[in-house]
Formats: structure tokens, C-alpha cells, sequence
């Protein structure tokens, strides 16, 4: 506490638990700006959070609310059928990059295409991060991972999937921003897009969606620091940040609008 | 909602439908595939009329995924296809078994492997009772030999799906699904398994703490613990097998056969009755559990077994395994792809009875 004032304190609905993410990993951060929005919303007594597979699914062991877990790739179906099943719900789900834009692109397509009022928060860290570093579907071209040992190949593995663009053009998506957590500025704009994602199908709009981009360390072979640095050298300037649709049509959010 | 005592002519398809409207289902997820369209229309058309869920999925994967919320929820739901179909839910009916979820699966099973046919088939039975999906897991599997089973069962399979928080499966075929008898409405009723809490589903936590429904078990000893309390469930459920027997006191030879197949044997053994045959029936009704116990009992006072599947023999090794301390079964596979008759099976049971023709 400094002068008397408390700058810094743990969210109701965060567990007060060591995680068990890697150093450096910024799962820690995009889950501690899904808390702060739940907690600011509201939302933890009515929250059903629908947990994923692959490093994003101990999510359930930090957030204190009713979780269910989901087949991989699925968590955008098992978010419609609780959604449906108990329309005065919060629902949302938590997932990773293989996850959402590889196995479960159907399901994440469709669910946003019927304009589920459901949240979807998607950690793009462009890995697999729990099986061990293998190819994701928004593994960059050039980057080796262990299954594209000579780096993604356009060619023979195609490009990165721009999923916030893809999922924006939708019809019942209310909501789609793609954020960054490599910096204080980006943090702070994250939190202002997860927070909307929220609101969108809170205020019955449509689907709302999130795209983090996201470091992993450890499977990137680097530093944090590093890592944070490629994030903005290498990341951004092919997934750009901003809002790509806000149905709401308010507050345009300038700060996620970053201009690099 | 029927009228209790309501007698109408109906489809299977519209039997399930119209007894798991009666029980209360609450949520339908679907996909089209032949011969179970009828299913998805008819909640389609239902569902949100009575302010229900119907939601027409992607895919079967996702249908079978949007149960398990539905499930997770404790709200009675369920999904329906035939086998091609039933294969792509089984990722979830696998976590479903896991995570111990109620739910309500409807297969109207047709011809395979692969895509097959659309014709009548029992060739999922292994699929249905060894669990298709992967790990050990077991699940309901009731088969209905009427389209007034059909109506009665479904409301059965949600009343046991919640009793042991499991996944149950009404396996029927294109025979029950597509025939048209009448039925007797009215008797499947809404139960209080629809009710905002039983003390596990997941509701927004309010001011209780947390739930966490998962089947991932990752410390040291967690799953094996998990495993063995499940195989205690498995083992209690023993206790809801369904079975008919018909004429089997003074049988000779006993038939085993189920589902629609069981009803025609039963012509079958009508007919052969009448000219002195001493034949009888026993068909499963539940095949998980399967009705071991009653047919070991029949077994050791001496009878003799046949078993007829509409599949090249599957049923027929639960039959052996039941009967091996006294008996062994013969076998008779009617090929998929074309409808028996009862006359069909005079001869593979003249042949058992060693009758020469």
C-alpha cells in the first residue's frame, strides 16, 4: 500500500493459488483480465465458464465459478447448450489457439453464425503450448515449432488464420476485437475489449469475442522479455489490433484502435 | 403434451419424440440423417412451441457437445441419430460417461460399416454396449421391440439417466423408427430432475461455492479412484435390467433376440407353437446392463439357446459369456440391407431344435 491507497488487489472471483504457468506465460494476465471484468461485472454468482483443452484448460482451477469442461475444440457448443439450457447465465469460454481455430474452427464459426449470447476469450500465444510446441494454425510463416521444424511453410502448411476477421464477419457476432497483453498501453486496452465481450451478449447484441495475443516462452524458445518484444515486432503487424465489429456502436474504444 | 390414455397412430420417431416431450425434455439438439429425420422435424416443430430448445447443430459433434452443456446444467436433454452419426458424438459421450452427465441419445441405427446403408441393422450393438467412445465407460442401452416401447422407454432413459447421472442410449433401428402402430400416451412424466439444483449441476454458483464438472484427472492415483467408483455405478445399475421372456418355462430352445428383431422371432415362435414346437423368447431389453443373471438361471434348467441378430454376431458373445457354465448358443445373422420376416427364422430355429427339414 502506498500513501494509504491500495493499488493493486486480488479480484474476488481469482483464486488466491500459485498457478501453474510457465515464467513468462501471459495466460496469468489474460485470466486475471477475465476476473477483474467478471468481477466489475458482476457476473461471478451467474458465471458458467466453459474450460477447453490444452494449457488454457486449469483455468477452472483460478476462477471461482461453476466450470464445465469441453472436448477439444468444442467449448463454443457446450457454451450453446448451457447458454440455451439457462438463458440467465453468463457463459463463456477460455481457449487456445489449436483449440479454437484448428479442431473447433466449426464449432466457433457456428456459434458465432447463430449469435450465441455467449463470450468467447481466445489466447493466441500461435503454439500448442501444453503438447509441447507443436504447429497451430496461427503459427507464423517462418516460425519453427516441432512439427514444422524448418518453420511454417505457406506453401505446405498454409498462412495464419486471422480468427478476430474471420469471426467479425459473421452475422451474430455482436463483438470482435483482437488485443494484445505485451504492454502496459495493450493490457489496459485488453481489458477494455474482454470487457465488452462481455457486455455484447450480456445486453442480448450477439456473440462476443476476443483475440489475445498472448506470449509462450517457453515453447518459443525465448526470454519473456524477448518474447514480449516479438509480440510486438513480429505478431501485431499480422494480426492487427482493433475493434473489428461492435454492434453496440458506442465508444468505439479508441485504445484497442492502437496504432503502432 | 399428451392427454394421459391418448391412443394414436404413430411413427417410432414421433414415439421417442412424443415421450421425451412428455418427460420434460427441455433442450433438443439435432442433425439430419436418414432414418431419424423425423426426430428433428418433430422437435423442430414442438420445442419452441412449449418455450423448449430446439437447435438445429453444425454437425453431430457439435449436437453431442451441446447436450453435454445442456446436461451439465441438469436440464433433461437429448440428441438423436443413426449410426454414421452416433460415431461422431461418441468424443462426447465419452466425456459425458467421464464427467457423469445425464443425457438421452437416441441412435436409429442403419447399415454399415462406413456409410452403409439406410436399412435396418443392429450392427451397432458393439458401438452401444461396449462404449463406442474411448476409455472404460458404460451406458444405458435400452431397445425397444414396439413403437409403444419406444414411447415408454425414452421417458425411462431420462428417469435412469439421472437416477445414476450417466448417459443413456435408446438404441432402435429403421424398422422401430420408420413403423407405425398404436400407442398409448400419456404415461411418461416430468420429474423433478428439471429442478434448478441437485447439489452437483451447474447454475451460477450464487452464493454457494464453486462447481467444477471435469473428467480430467491428473494426480497421482485420482483417475484410478474415479475408475473404480465408476465401475461400482456400472455395476449397480444391474439392478434396472429390463427383460421379456415369453413362453420360456417349457421351451426346448430359448431364441435371444432384441429390438425389432426380438419382435419378429416372437411371430416366429407363435406360429411354431402352434404346430408343437416347443420354442420361447428371451429378449433383452436393457442390453447394458444385459440380462446375464436371468439367462444364466434359464440356462442351468437345461435349455438350449439361439441367438438371431439382424448383424453378423455380436449380441451373441454376451449370450455365451452368460450362459457358458451350463449352455452354449447358436447363431443366426440376417444380413442388413432387407427386412425378415418371421418365416425367415423357421429355419435357423428348426435347424437349433436339430429338426431336419
Amino acid at each position: 500500500m502506498k500513501n494509504g491507497k491500495e493499488a493493486f488487489t486480488l479480484p474476488g472471483v481469482l483464486a488466491d493459488v500459485p498457478t501453474h504457468y510457465c515464467p513468462g506465460c501471459q495466460h496469468g494476465v489474460a485470466q486475471r483480465l477475465v476476473a477483474e471484468c467478471l468481477d466489475e461485472l458482476a457476473l461471478a454468482e451467474k458465471a458458467i465458464c466453459i474450460g477447453s483443452i490444452g494449457c488454457s484448460v486449469f483455468i477452472y482451477n483460478y476462477l471461482l465459478v461453476d466450470c464445465v469442461e469441453a472436448p477439444h475444440g468444442r467449448a463454443p457448443a457446450v457454451a450453446t447448450g448451457v447458454k440455451r439450457a439457462r438463458p440467465d447465465t453468463a457463459v463463456f469460454t477460455y481457449q487456445g489457439d489449436g483449440d479454437l481455430a484448428s479442431i473447433g474452427m466449426a464449432e466457433t464459426m457456428h456459434c458465432a453464425n447463430r449469435g450465441e449470447r455467449v463470450t468467447i476469450i481466445f489466447v493466441n500465444n500461435t503454439v500448442y503450448g501444453m503438447t509441447g510446441g507443436q504447429m497451430a494454425p496461427t503459427t507464423m510463416v517462418g516460425q519453427r515449432t516441432t512439427t514444422c521444424p524448418g518453420g511454417r511453410c505457406a506453401d505446405n502448411e498454409g498462412q495464419p488464420i486471422k480468427m478476430t476477421e474471420i469471426i467479425a464477419s459473421l452475422g451474430g457476432t455482436a463483438y470482435a476485437a483482437r488485443v494484445a497483453v505485451d504492454s502496459v498501453k495493450h493490457v489496459r486496452a485488453a481489458k477494455k475489449a474482454v470487457r465488452r465481450a462481455f457486455e455484447a451478449p450480456l445486453n442480448n447484441l450477439g456473440l462476443g469475442f476476443v483475440e489475445i495475443l498472448a506470449t509462450c516462452p517457453t515453447n518459443w524458445k525465448m526470454t519473456p522479455v524477448q518474447a514480449n518484444e516479438r509480440i510486438a515486432a513480429e505478431l501485431i503487424p499480422y494480426f492487427p489490433l482493433g475493434t473489428f465489429k461492435d454492434m453496440a456502436g458506442v465508444d468505439s474504444n479508441e485504445e484497442t484502435e492502437v496504432a503502432e | 403434451m399428451s392427454t394421459p390414455g391418448e391412443r394414436v397412430l404413430i411413427k417410432g420417431n414421433e414415439a421417442i419424440c412424443r415421450g421425451a416431450v412428455d418427460a420434460g425434455c427441455q433442450c433438443f439438439f439435432g442433425y439430419p440423417i436418414t432414418p431419424q429425420n423425423d426426430i428433428p422435424e418433430y422437435m423442430s416443430k414442438v420445442m419452441p412451441n412449449l418455450g423448449r430448445v430446439f437447435v438445429q447443430a453444425e454437425s453431430e459433434v457439435a449436437a453431442a457437445n451441446m447436450l453435454l452443456g445442456a446436461a451439465a446444467c441438469g436440464i433433461r436433454a437429448m440428441t438423436s441419430s443413426s449410426s454414421p452419426g452416433i460415431s461422431l458424438k461418441q468424443e462426447a459421450i465419452s466425456y459425458m460417461g467421464g464427467t457423469e452427465l445425464p443425457a438421452v441419445i437416441v441412435n436409429i441405427s442403419r447399415g454399415g460399416p462406413g456409410l452403409g446403408d439406410i436399412g435396418p441393422s443392429q450392427g451397432d450393438y458393439y458401438q452401444a454396449v461396449k462404449g463406442g467412445g474411448h476409455g472404460d465407460y458404460r451406458q444405458f442401452v435400452l431397445a425397444p421391440g414396439t413403437v409403444q416401447e419406444a414411447y415408454d422407454l425414452i421417458g425411462k432413459a431420462f428417469d435412469l439417466a439421472f437416477a445414476y447421472r450417466n448417459p443413456v442410449m435408446l438404441l432402435g433401428d429403421a424398422i422401430i423408427g420408420q413403423m407405425m402402430e398404436p400407442v398409448t400416451l400419456g404415461s411418461n412424466k416430468e420429474t423433478e430432475s428439471n429442478s434448478p439444483d441437485l447439489g452437483w449441476n451447474l447454475t451460477g454458483k450464487g452464493q454457494r461455492d464453486p462447481r467444477l464438472l471435469k473428467s480430467l484427472h491428473l494426480t497421482d492415483g485420482a483417475l484410478a479412484g474415479h475408475n473404480l467408483r465408476l465401475r461400482d455405478k456400472y455395476a449397480s445399475m444391474e439392478k434396472d435390467v429390463l427383460f421379456e421372456n415369453f413362453l420360456v418355462d417349457d421351451a426346448e430352445l430359448i431364441v435371444v433376440a432384441f429390438g425389432s428383431i426380438g419382435r419378429i422371432a416372437k411371430s416366429t415362435i407363435r406360429k411354431m407353437r402352434a404346430s408343437g414346437k416347443k420354442v420361447g423368447l428371451h429378449r433383452p431389453i436393457t442390453l447394458f446392463p444385459f440380462p446375464s443373471r436371468e439367462l444364466d438361471r434359464l440356462a442351468a434348467s437345461g435349455k438350449r439357446f439361439l441367438t438371431i441378430e439382424h448383424n453378423l454376431g455380436q449380441m451373441v458373445e454376451d449370450v455365451r459369456l452368460a450362459i457358458r457354465k451350463h449352455a452354449d448358443s447358436d447363431f443366426y445373422g440376417h444380413l442388413p440391407g432387407n427386412l425378415p420376416t418371421p418365416e425367415d427364422f423357421e429355419q435357423p430355429i428348426l435347424a437349433a431344435l436339430g429338426v431336419r427339414s
